[in-house]
């Protein structure tokens, strides 16, 4: 009898620990994005729902996510590169189309934003936007006017003219060390299409960024957020997000530092960063589970709540707290917005050309 | 070697060939294991480098092209090798940009490798000449930074270097600057950088070196009337010489390859070949050109060190 009970108790636990152990293969996604870009609640209430275990992984650059998936067999079942980058892998055949019939919650897709996204996705076949922004101008309120009382901070005067940019020179001007960002405004600024890919185009983009160049501290992609938050630096060219965040850091500490945010008048570039899912990807179908959660509209208005981004979900506006929804500096107004432009990626020579003439403006050489 | 010392047939009644062969393939054992070690962490990686240098980009995935496809069999593979190019090697020479970013390396290299020596030795000295029961504690405070991870120590620079950090407060404090120095990103932070990282690579070997140093020789040149200076450049200088050789390779090689210090405590205007290489793998994505910078680095490198390596040896034997 003894023996009898143990053994079934001995083969339920079997089989018990078995399924269990399936079951973790089976529901496991491994996700990839940009760091700081999700509220950590949402991963938690999605593995509460689902039963599905995240396994969340970040990065801070496109370079980064785009040559894991280059290199391939990277694990991941998401990842979230921005617009360009994932033309050019989607044009590698790094993705899988989406299974929309996987994901309800697409019905929500905000048009316009949509319409961006298959100049780099045709068809809208392979991405879901997460989230989109703009890149323009971050400030120190205070260091701002007591150098210049009537600075144009709503212009990218403030970094490529040079009587204005010398005279914060010495308060610290950051900008993205990022030429898919930089060249596009210096391009737009001088009157130039913003996505030109002729070379004298980008020569005279090159030059009006060298006429700066002394007056500009440091070229780098996460530094300034810290920079602008503890009063190192006073004006930052970067991510919309990053300098809502430094300017959420700064009220935080109480320091005194006051932070804005202003999308230059000359316009300035919509990016859009997106779901995909690899070829390879071990877990596809938990991976689109999670990208309709995902797009959930209340689910992706908490996680603009949190990162200060707009998202590409229309419905979900209407539960994205007023404050953030009516600061035109995340949510755009309808002019503004028209304003805007994209970027589409340059083929290697373009790219080559770009890059050097970055590594020249940077260095000087 | 092995199969030879068991080719004859032995005399009747010795159990020795056995021996003899079992001693033999142990012996070729442990030849073998340094070269298979070599061969497979150091020269297949790096004719796959090379293969790739002689690639063109593409956008695919691998993001160049040929890739050997072995089921083409030779015939494919000889394919593959036709389509190989030495465009990339070429483009690296019509660009000033990159023998320039080698030359920045090795002058920086170069630079901290002496500043280094100048500070490592005088506390390599010191440690070789303290008492034998603190030399272990002496031993383990250079060995302690380890602890931490490189990163984190790099960091932490970070904090002391830049405009509101603890070196310029202090100075303002002590009233020696009424204005913060500008450090961070500038060469100086780089060199400090390199300097204290690269630190302990330098004083370990100069420190095992002197201090098996025979002491007698300094007292018998103290007696002969050698003023101590004079003796130590006599006699404690090129005694340490294997170590300050071994220490300066352990050093030098290294920084010029540095990418994450020139990274975080560098200005945009610090052009590192690791920067350079970097730039070519990730931002042009163009993984051909990134293997050929890399496969010319390794030949800047090793040739000069094989060469001095040479030397060496002809001179030991010379000496003989």
């Amino acid at each position: 009898m003894k023996t009898i009970l143990s053994r079934v108790v001995l083969s339920a636990a079997m089989l018990v620990g078995g399924s269990v152990l399936a079951m973790a293969a089976d529901k496991e996604v491994h996700i990839y994005n940009w760091s700081d870009y999700i509220d950590p609640t949402i991963l938690e209430d999605f593995t509460k729902q689902t039963g599905i275990k995240v396994v969340y992984d970040v990065y801070d650059s496109n370079e980064m996510v785009e040559t894991k998936m280059l290199a391939g067999g990277s694990g991941y079942d998401i990842v979230v590169p921005t617009d360009r980058n994932m033309q050019r892998l989607i044009q590698a055949g790094v993705f899988q189309p989406l299974d929309k019939s996987k994901i309800p919650n697409l019905q929500y897709a905000w048009p316009e934003i949509y319409k961006r996204l298959e100049t780099y996705d045709p068809g809208n076949q392979y991405a879901v936007n997460y989230m989109w922004g703009t890149t323009g101008i971050g400030y120190n309120k205070k260091l701002i006017a007591d150098r210049m009382a009537d600075a144009p901070v709503n212009s990218m005067d403030m970094i490529f003219k040079p009587e204005v940019a010398a005279k914060f020179a010495d308060c610290g001007i950051y900008v993205l060390d990022s030429a898919d960002d930089v060249m596009p405004a210096a391009l737009n600024y001088l009157g130039l299409p913003p996505d030109s890919k002729e070379t004298a185009d980008l020569e005279k983009a090159a030059a009006l960024i060298e006429s700066v160049r002394p007056y500009i501290r440091k070229f780098h992609s996460s530094e300034f957020i810290e920079a602008l938050a503890n009063g190192d630096a006073c004006i930052a060219f970067g991510f919309s997000g990053d300098i809502l965040q430094a300017r959420d850091r700064a009220a935080e500490a109480k320091n005194g530092v006051e932070i804005a945010y202003s999308i230059p008048k000359e316009g300035a570039l919509l990016w859009m960063d997106s779901m995909v899912v690899p070829k390879d990807a071990p877990n596809a179908d938990a991976a689109f589970a999670f990208i309709n959660y995902i797009q959930t509209p209340q689910v992706i208005a908490k996680a603009t709540d949190y990162v200060n981004y707009p998202n590409g979900n229309l419905e979900s506006q209407k539960y994205v707290n007023p404050d953030i929804l009516k600061d035109t500096s995340i949510y755009p107004d309808p002019t503004t917005l028209s304003h805007l432009y994209t970027t589409t990626p340059n083929d290697p020579k373009v790219q080559r050309v770009l890059t050097r003439l970055w590594t020249k403006v940077k260095t000087g050489s | 070697m092995a199969v030879t010392d068991t080719q004859p047939t032995p005399p009747p009644g010795i159990a020795a060939p056995a021996a003899l062969a079992k001693r033999g393939r142990l012996r070729w054992l442990v030849v073998a294991i340094p070269y298979v070690w070599m061969l497979l962490l150091f020269l297949v990686p790096f004719f796959i480098v090379v293969k790739i240098s002689f690639s063109t980009t593409a956008i695919a995935l691998p993001p160049y092209t040929p890739v050997f496809d072995l089921s083409g069999g030779l015939s494919g593979i000889w394919d593959s090798v036709k389509e190989f190019t030495f465009d990339n090697y070429v483009f690296l020479t019509e660009d000033s940009l990159y023998w320039r970013s080698y030359l920045t390396s090795l002058r920086i290299a170069f630079v901290s490798t002496v500043l280094i020596l100048i500070v490592a030795y005088p506390i390599a000295y010191g440690m070789a000449r303290a008492r034998k029961e603190w030399r272990p504690s002496l031993l383990m405070l250079v060995i302690l930074p380890f602890w931490t991870s490189f990163l984190i120590r790099v960091y932490a620079w970070i904090g002391i270097l830049k405009q509101e950090g603890l070196l310029n407060q202090f100075l303002l404090w002590l009233g020696v600057i009424d204005k913060p120095l500008v450090i961070m990103s500038t060469d100086w932070a780089v060199y400090i950088g390199i300097v204290y990282s690269y630190l302990p690579f330098m004083i370990l070997p100069l420190y095992a070196a002197l201090e098996k140093m025979d002491e007698t020789l300094l007292e018998a040149a103290a007696d002969l009337g050698c003023p101590p200076i004079q003796a130590f450049w006599k006699i404690t200088f090129p005694l340490s010489l294997p170590g300050v050789v071994a220490g300066c390779f352990l050093v030098f090689i290294p920084v010029v390859g540095e990418f994450v210090i020139p990274d975080l405590l560098g200005g945009s205007n610090t052009i590192m070949i690791g920067r350079t290489l970097w730039n070519e793998f990730f931002n042009n994505r163009d993984w051909p050109v990134a293997s050929a910078v890399a496969v010319i680095l390794l030949l800047i490198l090793v040739i000069p060190i094989v060469y001095f390596q040479n030397q060496q040896q002809k001179e030991a034997e010379k000496a003989r």
